[in-house]
């Protein structure tokens, strides 16, 4: 099965191929580190700093089955592969069980340690993060079960290299802003801030493809509105990557960032009249 | 009722007028015991009509500093406090200032409940009457009573006044020492960990009663319960070493302190 799925991600996403770690951990232990950079001391109480850690832990975990899933649903529709489809829907179960476990840890935590400054931002952090997550496991879930649906139509390979470039573009981003969450590093979270506009702008391309793929031929409307759906959700990865983001830059500078984010996603006001 | 309407508008402009001034203000105070210095230069503004908090561990100056606020400290023989502190501008370390006027501008609350062996009328009275505050029995008794219900006791204790003040519980005990401590019409309240000694409940009340207070005095709390600080105040002080070390509004000293120290304190890592 390992093996199987390396040389699978090997074709369609380079990067992972690379990475020979257990797939469902993504980041390194998070070490305790200060709200401005430097090592902090532990706690007086040890439950309490295991607590946390153990928070930690199960966002990494969680994180790197989300990752695990979107590569997996990229595949499933690409190949059209109904078993593929299968294990997305199922490891999306277990990231459900994770959100409640970390949820039920948070209230726990709140209730019994009463959490203070960078503290209490990890803890409001990991809730909004495994919420997230949550999301991103459903959309990979809602990609994957476009395989089956598109199963007997024909493969427009241009089409497909699009979506394909978007997919890998968001999962990048995933990666690096759970590796920015687990390094508490507010500069390159900043950055997968920022470089959403660029799956945006892929978003808008692909729709307009899309678009004409349409007019071209009516009976490629049912493919293009799948694979449509598709990028949408990809889309969408990338808006809660961003999320996560923020969630990362306030939770180790302790302000939420300011600036205007550059979009320009401009579909919802794009016309289908030509001239 | 147009007229009562613009009148409570006014009020309540003066009193908005009011809230942002500096009441207190230290500046480089430093306070040695014989050889030992127990405060380095500690200089803050603390505002008139809200909370201000001071947390530390022990042995870091928050109520030696306190103390200072109401000259308290000069009941030392060893004590020694340079700098200077003022209240509405005016020196509290003068030496023509009455320092029993002082005391009774700037009242004070202790950890323990410390009513006087005296009925609990008398345990209010004694104040208004030491400093001549009451000409009949009749106003003396308006303030027993309108002190009683500041510190939201009267309703418990108006059919017994005359019974021990030390007979009460100890939240009870407690609010009846604030009780004495408003009937001088003090302006500013220090309080030296009031709710340490009562349970949750009494604490409660304790808690609310200071979120009462604040809208007419200037209230000073040191606290060991982060928490307590958390909650009943707007801005809270970190002292360690003798040091202040931060000072700000409540909110950010609980979510985003700036200094490494106050962070390690409030969330429990102090080595």
């Amino acid at each position: 099965m390992t093996t199987e799925r390396k040389s699978l991600l090997s074709g369609f996403m380079p990067w992972r191929a690379s990475r020979s770690e257990a797939p469902a951990v993504t980041s390194k232990a998070a070490g305790p580190q200060g709200a401005k950079g430097d090592l902090m001391n532990e706690h007086i109480v040890k439950s309490y700093e295991e607590e946390l850690a153990l928070l930690d832990k199960k966002i990494a975990h969680m994180g790197g089955l989300a990752e695990h899933i979107l590569g997996q649903s990229f595949d499933a529709l690409e190949r059209r592969d109904p078993k593929l489809a299968e294990q997305v829907v199922k490891t999306d179960k277990q990231i459900d069980q994770l959100e409640r476990d970390i949820e039920e840890q948070v209230i726990s935590m709140i209730a019994r340690r009463q959490p203070l400054a960078n503290d209490l931002r990890h803890v409001m952090a990991a809730l909004r993060i495994t919420g997230d997550l949550e999301r991103i496991g459903d959309l990979a879930k809602n990609i994957a079960k476009r395989a089956l649906a598109i199963a007997h139509e024909s493969h427009p390979k241009p089409l497909m290299t699009g979506l394909r470039h978007m997919g890998e573009l968001a999962l990048s981003q995933l990666k690096e802003v759970l590796d920015a969450y687990a390094a508490r590093d507010a500069d390159r979270a900043l950055a997968v801030w920022r470089d959403d506009e660029n799956i945006d702008s892929m978003y808008n391309s692909l729709f307009r493809e899309l678009l004409t793929y349409m007019m071209e031929d009516p009976r490629n409307i049912g493919l293009s509105t799948h694979l449509l759906f598709g990028a949408k959700n990809i889309e969408r990865v990338g808006d809660h990557t961003t999320n996560i983001a923020e969630t990362v830059h306030f939770l180790v500078r302790g302000v939420n960032i300011i600036d205007d984010r550059p979009k320009s996603d401009d579909t919802s006001s794009t016309l289908f009249s030509q001239g | 009722m147009l007229n009562v309407q613009t009148s409570e508008i006014e009020n309540r402009a003066v009193k908005l007028g009011t809230t942002d001034g500096t009441k207190v203000h230290a500046k480089d105070v430093n306070v040695y015991y014989g050889d030992k210095r127990a405060l380095f230069d500690v200089t803050v503004n603390i505002p008139d009509r809200s909370v201000t908090a001071f947390i530390g561990p022990s042995g870091c100056g928050k109520s030696t500093f306190l103390r200072c606020i109401n000259r308290m400290n000069d009941t030392i023989p060893i004590c020694r406090v340079t700098g200077k502190i003022t209240i509405d501008n005016e020196d509290i370390y003068d030496p023509s200032l009455d320092v029993v006027q002082l005391r009774a501008r700037v009242g004070m609350v202790f950890q323990k409940p410390n009513p006087f062996p005296k009925s609990i009328y008398e345990n209010v009275a004694y104040g208004p009457r030491i400093h001549g505050l009451a000409g009949t029995k009749a106003e003396l008794d308006h303030i027993v009573q309108t002190s009683l219900e500041k510190a939201a006791l009267w309703k418990e204790v108006k059919d017994r006044l005359n019974d021990p003040g030390t007979g009460l519980s100890g939240g009870q005990q407690q609010r009846l020492c604030i009780a004495r401590a408003v009937a001088v019409g003090p302006e500013v309240i220090l309080m030296d960990e009031p709710c340490s000694a009562l349970d949750p409940i009494a604490t409660a009340k304790v808690e609310e009663l200071i979120d009462e207070l604040k809208q007419n005095f200037c209230i000073i709390i040191v606290t060991h319960s982060m928490q307590q600080a958390a909650r009943v105040s707007q801005r809270t002080a970190f002292f360690h070493l003798g040091i202040l070390v931060e000072e700000g509004a409540t909110n950010d000293i609980f979510t985003n302190p700036t200094d490494k120290r106050t962070q390690d304190y409030i969330t429990g890592r102090f080595g």
